[in-house]
């Protein structure tokens, strides 16, 4: 019966002495230990880095709304071809049409809203600022396809929509470029030739250029800011055909709408109905001048990639706590040896055979604990190093430094408790006989 | 007074055998020996005669092939492991040839390592240590490593070391046979110190000088009594 005060003083005891003899062989510990440190630290670091870049691609996917469908206009590839080699000048007519929205909102049941949009890209100016923006040519609940919500003042509405008013409401990096300085409400800014008064402002929205654009496909270019104006407006002031000139040639392109957004009433029928939206455009469109995005689609296929990663991640961390917990086995049975002198003194002085495990175990343990712990800390600094110097997102989730120096305190135990049996395991005779 | 004439340690027809490959190798062939308290023996005897054996056996640190063997009314000869280790840590002190102390612990420390497998409260263990340490005239270098000191001084540790649960019986292994004479005696008169105090001490020599200061010599061949003589 041992009161439990005299044990806690007692394992303190042992672990000192344990740090003790570790301290003694610094260099020899050091070395042991690297192999847990660098597993621990580079799994939390990666799992840091790949939370954050998923839950990025994740945001953005859901900034695309889960019931949504995205039908958006590409230029088909061969004719993008003809027209190069050839410099014509007629218009080249692709991608979707109003039609297109009528056969949607009349043959499929199920669906809430169906909103098209004109994007122009084009300069936008407040007096001597420029900002290279699209042009979004919309109706009026185009945020509520989006999850979107209006920061500043309020979206245009249907009056204004029908008017063909010349009103805007600027996304809110457009508005920072623009105004840096003044409040943009109320305020005129100019695409091209034409005024246009800001009525609204957005809300700002996490996006990375990256993920955004691999999603929205070469169609959008996330990177620019967007500037939303009603459609019938953009369908006044920019007409039916746009002209741009690039590196010398000339190109004119008639899209009726670049984007469709359709907003399924029920999220779970977003699947199904993307296949019927599918079907029916593809009756209708001999070219493929077209393509179907389907958020909740893509949100589900990053969510498995991120399992597979994290499945890579956690056989990488198993295989390196293995190699270092034989590291730790190695030196231990190396240090059994080498005090095997001093295990006999031990047990002559009245040791018996688990204060001698115990004294040996704790010592493997103080090892992989260390070096998980060293890695940890490597582990959470690394990824906000990342952050700061690349301006990449890192998630750290509370459970994997947790889990990390859990498992490698555990492989101190698991890789500890063959040397330490063998210490406990020696003839004391024969222990204190030997040189 | 009763206790006093039960002997502490009992060996009856203690006999142990080493199985070498094919053959056996009888180390002790029934030995009966019985030690009082307070009494002041050494044995001796040619090398091969069974010295260590005794003493590995006296000690516990071996259990004897057949017989019984006593320790302070106890018989020791069948008990578990576990209960041979706290046999070893409360009834008996050992001092080495060779000092036997452990390298990186300091005097101090060395001298606590019998109370800390004893469970021994730390500040308890601290007074008694430093009490051991300076009766043995090493108050002074409490803090210091064994390679710090001489070997005359090593062994003052670790007869303190042996002091330090206060045993029944203290056994010596060649004690002085790594020091000098001037050391070697220094030890021995420590030995007759607490021989005079009444502790319980046996030895294990070669050296007729050191067996004879003893009032008792016990002189084995080929794992048999061949004399005991007291003086």
């Amino acid at each position: 019966m041992i009161p439990l005060p005299s044990f806690s003083s007692r394992f303190r005891r042992t672990v000192q002495l344990g740090i003790r003899s570790l301290w003694l062989h610094r260099l020899r510990s050091l070395l042991t230990v690297l192999g847990i440190v660098f597993g621990v630290c580079s799994v939390i670091a990666m799992l840091a880095i790949g939370e954050g870049a998923s839950y990025e691609a994740q945001q953005q996917i859901k900034n695309l709304g889960s019931q949504n469908i995205l039908l958006k206009s590409v230029k088909p590839a061969e004719e993008e071809k003809v027209s190069n080699r050839q410099q014509n000048n007629f218009a080249l007519e692709y991608g979707l049409k109003q039609d297109d929205i009528r056969r949607i909102r009349d043959t499929i049941p199920g669906i809430e809203l169906v909103v098209p949009a004109r994007v122009i890209r084009d300069y936008v100016w407040n007096i001597t600022h420029r900002v290279d923006a699209e042009i979004v040519g919309t109706l009026p609940n185009h945020p509520a396809t989006r999850n979107q919500s209006v920061a500043q003042g309020r979206f245009f509405n249907d009056l204004e929509m029908d008017a063909a008013s010349p009103v805007c409401v600027l996304g809110h990096d457009v508005a920072l470029k623009l105004f840096p300085a003044e409040e943009a409400l109320g305020r005129d800014v100019r695409v091209g030739l034409n005024y246009y008064r800001v009525i609204g402002i957005m809300e700002p929205r996490a996006r990375s250029a990256a993920s955004e654009a691999s999603i929205d496909g070469p169609a959008a270019n996330a990177a620019l800011g967007r500037l939303y104006i009603p459609l019938e407006t953009a369908r006044r002031r920019f007409g039916e055909i746009l002209s741009r000139r690039r590196g010398g040639t000339y190109e004119a392109e008639k899209v009726a709408l670049h984007e469709i957004t359709v907003r399924v009433s029920r999220p779970e029928t977003v699947i199904a109905i993307s296949e019927v939206v599918k079907d029916i455009l593809a009756r209708h469109h001999t070219r493929k001048d077209y393509e179907v995005v389907v958020p909740l689609e893509l949100l589900r296929r990053a969510e498995r990639t991120k399992q597979i990663f994290n499945l890579v991640l956690g056989s990488i961390a198993a295989i390196s706590l293995l190699v270092g917990g034989i590291g730790i086995m190695n030196i231990m049975l190396a240090n059994v040896t080498e005090r095997t002198r001093e295990i006999g003194i031990r047990r002559a002085l009245g040791a018996r055979r688990k204060d001698i495990i115990t004294q040996f175990l704790v010592e493997s343990v103080l090892l992989s604990g260390s070096g998980g712990l060293i890695g940890v800390a490597l582990g959470i600094a690394i990824p906000f190093a990342v952050s700061a110097l690349a301006h990449m997102k890192v998630i750290i989730t509370p459970w994997s430094p947790i889990a990390a120096f859990t498992l490698s305190a555990m492989v101190g135990i698991l890789f500890g408790i063959y040397p330490a049996r063998r210490a406990a395991a020696l003839d004391p005779v024969e222990a204190l006989r030997h040189e | 007074m009763a206790a006093s004439t039960q002997p502490i340690v009992l060996l009856d027809k203690v006999r142990k055998a080493y199985r070498m490959g094919e053959f056996t190798v009888e180390a002790l062939r029934g030995l009966d020996l019985h030690i009082a308290p307070g009494e002041y023996l050494s044995i001796m005897g040619p090398s091969g005669c069974g010295k260590s054996t005794l003493l590995n056996v006296l000690g516990c640190l071996d259990r004897p092939t057949s017989g019984r063997y006593l320790l302070g009314g106890d018989d020791v000869s069948t008990i578990p492991d576990d209960d041979l280790s706290s046999i070893r840590g409360k009834r008996l002190g050992f001092v080495f040839q060779s000092y036997n102390l452990i390298p990186q612990l300091t005097v101090l420390e060395n001298i606590e390592v019998p109370l800390f497998y004893q469970n021994t409260p730390e500040d308890e263990a601290r007074t008694i240590a430093t009490e051991l340490a300076s009766r043995v005239g090493l108050g002074h270098r409490l803090n210091h490593r064994p390679f710090e000191l001489s070997g005359g001084q090593q062994q003052r540790v670790a007869i303190a070391r042996a002091l330090a649960n206060n045993p029944l019986v203290l056994l010596a292994d060649e004690a002085t046979g790594n020091l000098d004479s001037a050391s070697g005696r220094e030890i021995l008169s420590l030995f007759d110190d607490l021989h005079s105090q009444g502790k319980t001490l046996i030895m294990v020599t070669h050296d007729l000088g050191v067996g004879e200061r003893a009032a008792r010599l016990i002189r084995l061949r080929d794992g048999e009594l061949e004399s005991d003589t007291r003086r």
